[in-house]
């Protein structure tokens, strides 16, 4: 029971970091792409193919790089969250109603003010609806992490596998779906509670 | 230029388990393909079913890669068939999932339309409904397809083979080489996938309903 | 012929249709006309059974539809809906023979149907049958969509607010379009509109319906005299006013209403553009506050214009004018004494109310004398 409470707070702690990072790093590449369309495009296929790699094989290739250990666990999160945040900041931000950037506009409000103020308040929702998809994602990958030395539910579950011990597995994997299910379920009402105030 | 000397020397051994690989993601996503498609048009038209599969089949994919195939490891064994049992359920899902979004978005004005001028239910299905979301349908083979090339690669650990058993060794033993012979064609081979669907699903879509650029 | 018999139609407690009764002669144009929610698309969709009555009875031919296969049916009555419906996927040729089709017509008598059917509304076999619809403006999709319906040569088609999307110039071509076409392939049409000047337009017989119940059905001529209730009153509205205004012939009952006009700002190229797409050679010249200043020809366009400079210089302050209150006979002297095709009618503001052309002269005339003409 102890080593379920440890294991799950380990995989909690690492996801979290990692979608910590991700949201940063991602919402400040939609901006980006939103602001400059031709890079933007570039950045959106980068995080494509990105997604695309095999989860197993991005793993090792960064293991080669960093080597074992929970920092590459959290580099490779980041890289597979990237994709679903930078693509919904940057189709919220453009399918902003260009009457509402005018009137920003109008006021006297300077492109940086105009972010901060008009236009990302207004993505919210919709850039949260990205991190859910991410961060359901990334609970489900991190179990992975025993196979570079990372912790995590991933251990109790391949220990299981390693012994042909179908209760061994099933307490790891119970607790990655229920939190998974738990996220998705509380950031979707998060998210329409969130829409109900910007709309 | 190492990594060029290195798969020169171990190129016929690659190949092989290249072509494992390539068989396991095309069986496995036309199966789903084949089961998923007819399974979709069925949910579209008994809508309250529909909200409990498709619920279900979201909560499936939470389901971790390794745990769906530690299940299949402890419940039907080692080998190929159990990998493809696996990889076949996976690949169903965003195949259903595309294949009732893509129906039930069709616009009601068209399938009015198509009822109105004295077409079936089946008429109205293949001429008008399956037309207009097939490129929904498209995509969620392009997702399935990604999808799969990654957990073929685990798979290597139930014995399906492939490129996945260079990978895995790699990791048990430490060894970079196996590792990088292994990861870099499994990763160039998933985007070929995506790519030559995404082609695909260009030529597959009638002029009238390709977005003007 | 379509006859409805006591036809009812409840959802739950909500009664959409309640007890209609009426019969519509073979070859003639219906209109059913009421506000949102009086029960005529629901009249409608009754006839080619994609709402089924319950109870009470709807004929066709003196046959109960019920007794009839609804997708046999269907195929023998053509459907125009107001989203159009076109099939996006397919070509403009295999929209309209989709009907002859599903009857199993030989290929090569779908292809004759497509070519005449074309020709029929001028848009050439050449140039649009393998064009898809979104690749066509919105009059011409629901031109198509008109062919579509008409493709199997149904005696009977139905029309729910087919031009209810569409700008009122296109609009009302069209409506001269479907109208020429239904006399002349001796359709009965049963069209839905919300819109009385449609209404008066083509209808041989108008069906005034609210709340599910038939207030009125009458000719045009009839429900414009002895409207029978409130509501058809307010329907009617300025048409009222006007055939009641008839002593004295005054300018503006000889002009038209549609006057294709253009801003003083417009560039050049802008507005031959609109000429040719409205088919004039000249547009009325307003300003900001849409005063009228003169009208341009494309003549003088051609001649003196140059690309991007305002419409503004090449104004032709000679045109004849009127005032909408002054006497007709003034006007048609103007017109008649001078070399000019036209008379531009202002209101008492100096905004453009309309234009008197020679021919709308003949057709006030004729109308005056004869009544309603066909034209």
């Amino acid at each position: 029971m102890r080593e379920l409470l440890n294991a799950t707070g380990e995989h909690l702690l690492i996801v979290f970091f990692s979608m910590v990072a991700a949201s940063a790093i991602a919402i400040a590449l939609g901006v980006l792409a939103y602001w400059k369309r031709r890079l933007g495009s570039v950045i959106i296929a980068l995080a494509e193919i990105v997604q695309t790699i095999p989860s197993l094989a991005l793993l090792a290739l960064l293991m080669i790089v960093f080597g074992l250990g929970d920092v590459t666990m959290g580099i490779a999160l980041i890289l597979y969250a990237l994709l679903p945040i930078i693509r919904n900041t940057h189709t919220a931000l453009i399918e902003l109603p260009p009457h509402l950037i005018d009137a920003a506009r109008g006021v006297g409000m300077s492109r940086a003010q105009r972010l901060a103020k008009v236009e990302i308040p207004l993505c919210i929702p919709m850039i949260l609806g990205g991190i859910k998809v991410a961060l359901v994602n990334s609970l489900s990958i991190a179990v992975m992490g025993v196979l570079i030395g990372s912790g995590g539910l991933g251990y109790i579950i391949y220990r299981g596998i390693q012994q042909r011990n179908m209760g061994r597995i099933l307490i790891g994997a119970i607790p990655v779906v229920v939190i998974a299910l738990f996220f998705d379920w509380a950031m979707r009402r998060l998210e329409r509670r969130l829409f109900r105030h910007t709309s | 230029m190492k990594l060029i000397t290195l798969f020169l020397t171990n190129g016929p051994a690659i190949g092989q388990s290249l072509a494992v690989h390539i068989m396991l993601v095309i069986v496995s996503v036309s199966l789903g393909t084949i089961i998923a498609v007819p399974l979709g048009i069925a949910l579209t038209r008994t809508k309250r079913i529909a909200l409990i599969v498709l619920a279900t089949a979201s909560a499936v994919q939470t389901i971790p890669g390794l745990v769906m195939l530690g299940f299949a490891l402890v419940l039907l064994g080692i080998g190929r068939a159990p990998a493809l049992a696996v990889l076949t359920i996976y690949s169903i899902l965003p195949v259903l999932h595309n294949t009732y979004t893509g129906i039930t978005e069709v616009l009601p004005a068209y399938t009015d339309a198509a009822t109105g001028i004295g077409m079936t239910a089946m008429q109205t299905l293949f001429k008008v409904e399956l037309p207009l979301a097939l490129g929904a349908i498209i995509s969620g083979i392009r997702v399935s397809a990604v999808y799969i090339v990654s957990w073929a690669t685990l798979a290597g650990m139930i014995g399906a083979g492939g490129l996945g058993d260079w990978i895995w060794t790699g990791l048990a033993t430490y060894n970079t080489d196996y590792i990088l012979l292994g990861a870099v064609p499994a990763a160039i081979l998933a985007f070929l996938f995506s790519a030559a669907i995404g082609a695909l699903q260009r030529i597959l879509t009638p002029r009238g309903l390709r977005r003007r650029a | 012929m379509i006859e409805f018999r006591n036809v009812t139609k409840r959802y739950g407690a909500v009664t959409v249709l309640d007890d209609v009764s009426f019969t519509i002669p073979s070859g003639q144009f219906a209109v059913v006309i009421g506000p949102s929610g009086c029960g005529k698309t629901t009249t409608l969709r009754t006839i080619n059974r994609l709402i089924e009555p319950q109870p009470g009875t709807v004929f066709i031919d003196g046959e109960d539809v019920m007794d009839q296969d609804p997708v046999q049916l269907r195929r023998r009555i053509g459907y125009v809906i107001q989203q159009i419906g076109l099939f996006p996927n397919m070509t403009v040729e295999e929209n309209i023979s989709v009907v002859p089709k599903l009857l199993k017509y030989p290929k090569d008598a779908c292809a004759t149907i497509t070519h005449e059917l074309l020709t029929l509304v001028d848009m050439p076999y050449e140039a649009y049958a393998h064009k898809y619809p979104s690749e066509l403006s919105g009059g011409q999709q629901q031109r198509i969509g008109v062919l579509r319906a008409l493709a199997a040569s149904p005696p009977i088609v139905l029309m729910d607010e087919p031009f209810g999307a569409l700008d009122p110039v296109t609009r009302e071509s069209l409506q001269e379009e479907i109208k020429r076409i239904q006399r002349k392939l001796k359709k009965t049409i049963v069209f839905v509109t919300h819109d009385m000047d449609e209404a008066l337009r083509l209808a041989d017989v108008i069906i005034f319906m609210d709340g599910g119940k038939i207030l009125q059905m009458a000719t045009p001529e009839e429900m414009l005299h002895k409207p029978q209730a409130p509501i058809i009153k307010s329907f009617l509205g300025r048409h009222i006013e006007e055939s009641g205004a008839k002593e004295g012939m005054k300018a503006q009952e000889f002009m038209k209403r549609r006057v294709h006009t253009v801003l003083e700002s417009a560039k050049t190229l802008e507005s031959i553009e609109r000429m040719r797409k409205r088919e004039v050679n000249s547009l009325v010249v307003v300003d900001d506050d849409d005063h009228y200043l003169g009208t341009v020809s494309i003549e003088t366009i051609k001649a003196k214009g140059k690309a991007g400079r305002a419409i503004g210089e090449y104004i032709d302050t000679t045109t004849l004018t009127v005032n909408r209150h002054d006497d007709a006979k003034e006007a048609l002297d103007k017109l008649l004494a001078s070399t000019q095709n036209y008379v531009i009618v202002l209101n008492d503001d100096r905004t453009v109310a309309g234009i008197i052309t020679r021919t709308s002269t003949a057709k006030a005339m004729g109308q005056a004398l004869w009544g309603e003409i066909e034209s």
